[in-house]
């Protein structure tokens, strides 16, 4: 048999050559003027990169991103159950909470989760409906900024997680579950070995734009001043006049974090995705 | 009643105002593979699913090793079963789909090791190699690790029937196990059904497929718009229909 190689001459593009070099040209000036620029003041953003403040800040911002995302997508998870119960009420109180969650914005909640010792004076466990407490807490020192913006945070992000695992679980074909409930498999058995690990397929992608977007949201917190990143920077931009540097500082940092976020999701995904 | 393996009395079933199940009964002996004809939309996988409990039935009974399906007697009264009982009722009955439904996140052992390990609580190490004697048997030993997505489908319907016998069940109910398989993979899946007969599994097979019919099933049924228009010896069914509306059938898919 006779060997018949492909070696063809690509046609000439000349559009995209030139589209190429412009775009190419853009990026460098922009680079360029960025760098030579002497209203920037590199010296005050490379000293302030590793600041004390800042990684304070920076430590806030991961632990408030982190913590909402687990207990959220924990809520998520429960609601989104809760939505698809045969039971009416289960169904109207999940319905009610992410209605409620989705439909204000999450500055108010934050300020309202700050104030809630307006509204509830005294925070504790015990009979509802007037009965006797077994202990109780003044709310102003239960609610501190760091633990108003977990709250806030987390009710809100497990709002949105609930529509998101909704629609994966929903994504699962019905068939499935048969199958499972005719080897004798308990409804929970279903949920966590067959229907939520393929929903995840359809769950991760927007979860990690959920955390992508959280990481910055967190910057919501400045507010009722969280001691996060941006309020870090702020404070200091406050005292030192460097508002720009500060904000190329906090916006480094951001962008680091998300790129990571990025990979962990890539990852993620391949994960769930076996078998596909 | 201890005679039959399954015994349907008087099953009826509603989908809203339509009533797909007009009163049908059935007795399969242990051992006993019955196989179900009938037009599409005739309520064949509908008489299935009432056996395992997949569909709620509106009145009748159903009965599988003498115990019955659903509820629990109890001076005088039925009691619906709780979840708990009922998983416990449909792991001694094993069932096959049109569409395989296997695990697609899942390799074709941990298919059949997921009942096992899952619902009997089965030691992952004897449940694997129970697993893979049954793919052995179903002739995939091979393919134990690839996944659903990999294997042809017959392939993947011998997998599903597989994963089915690893709950050692007393009665397998399949449902055109073969309608979605091009035709040169049938005989594959047909021949693991033949040899699981000739081992002496009780077998309800709602199959278009009359030559499986005639060799290995015991008692047809043939099913017309709800009700058991006829039934009887295989080969005397199919070769002697008694009933206008058989004939029609027969006529247009043989
Ligand atoms: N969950 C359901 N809700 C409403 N109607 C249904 C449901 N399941 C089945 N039906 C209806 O019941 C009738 C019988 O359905 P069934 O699936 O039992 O028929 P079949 O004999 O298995 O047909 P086929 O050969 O096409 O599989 C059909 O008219 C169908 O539309
Ligand atoms: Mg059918």
């Amino acid at each position: 048999m006779t060997e018949l190689p492909i070696e063809a001459v690509k046609p000439p593009r000349p559009g995209r050559l030139v589209a190429a070099a412009l775009a190419a040209l853009a990026m460098v000036w922009l680079v360029y003027t960025v760098i030579v620029n002497p209203n920037l003041h590199w010296d005050v953003i490379v000293t302030f990169l590793l600041d004390g403040r800042i990684l304070g800040g920076l430590w806030i911002t991961v632990a408030l991103t982190a913590l909402s995302m687990v207990v959220g997508v924990g809520l998520g998870v429960m609601a989104a159950v809760m939505q698809l119960s045969d039971s009416p009420v289960l169904r109207g109180a999940a319905g009610l909470y992410t209605w409620f969650f989705r439909g204000t914005p999450l500055l108010v909640q934050l300020i309202f989760w700050l104030d809630i010792g307006l509204v509830f004076p005294e925070i504790g466990i015990g009979v509802p409906f007037g009965g006797p407490m077994f202990l109780q807490w003044p709310a102003n020192e239960l609610i501190t900024p760091f633990t108003a913006a977990l709250l806030g945070l987390t009710i809100n992000e497990g709002a949105y997680m609930a529509e998101i695992v909704r629609a994966g679980i929903r994504s699962v074909d019905p068939g499935q579950r048969e199958a499972a409930e005719s080897l004798g498999m308990s409804h929970r058995q279903i949920l966590r070995r067959v229907v939520l690990p393929q929903a995840m397929r359809v769950i991760i992608p927007p979860t990690g734009n959920q955390f992508i977007s959280m990481l910055k949201t967190t910057s919501m917190v400045s507010v009722i001043s969280g001691a996060e990143l941006l309020t870090v920077s702020q404070r200091i931009y406050l005292d030192n006049f460097e508002v720009i540097a500060l904000l190329v500082v906090a916006s480094t940092w951001y962008l680091l974090l998300t790129s990571v976020a990025t990979v962990g999701q890539r990852f993620l995904e391949r994960r769930f995705s076996r078998g596909h | 009643m201890a005679t039959s393996m399954v015994k349907i009395e008087s099953v009826r079933k509603r989908f809203g105002h339509l009533e797909v199940l007009k009163g049908v009964s059935l007795d399969v002996p242990p051992g006993g593979v019955v196989c179900v004809v009938g037009p599409s939309g005739s309520g064949k996988s509908t008489l299935l699913r009432c056996v395992n409990r997949l569909e709620t039935i509106d009145a009748g009974r159903v009965w599988v090793d003498g115990e019955l399906i659903g509820f629990a007697e109890k001076g005088g009264r039925l009691h619906l079963l709780r979840p708990e009982e009922l998983c416990r009722q449909r792991q001694e009955i094993g069932m096959v789909f049109q569409r395989f439904h296997l695990f697609p996140h899942m390799t074709a052992l941990e298919n059949v090791m997921e009942g096992p390990c899952t619902v009997r609580r089965v030691p992952k190490a004897t449940a694997a190699s129970q697993a893979m004697a049954l793919l052995d048997r179903v002739g995939l030993a091979d393919r134990a690790g690839h996944y659903p997505r990999q294997l042809s489908g017959g392939q993947q319907q011998r997998v599903a029937i597989a994963r089915s016998l690893a709950m050692n069940p007393k009665l397998m109910l399949f449902d055109e196990p073969t309608s979605a398989l091009d035709p040169e993979l049938v005989q594959e899946v047909l021949q693991v059904m033949r040899d699981l007969a000739a081992s002496g599994m009780t077998m309800i097979v709602v199959t278009h497929e009359m030559g499986f019919a005639r060799e290995a099933g015991d008692h047809l049924v043939f099913i017309d718009d709800g009700v058991i228009v006829e039934e009887g010896p295989p080969r005397e069914v199919l070769s002697r229909p008694r009933h206008e509306r058989t004939r029609a059938f027969l006529g247009q898919v043989l």
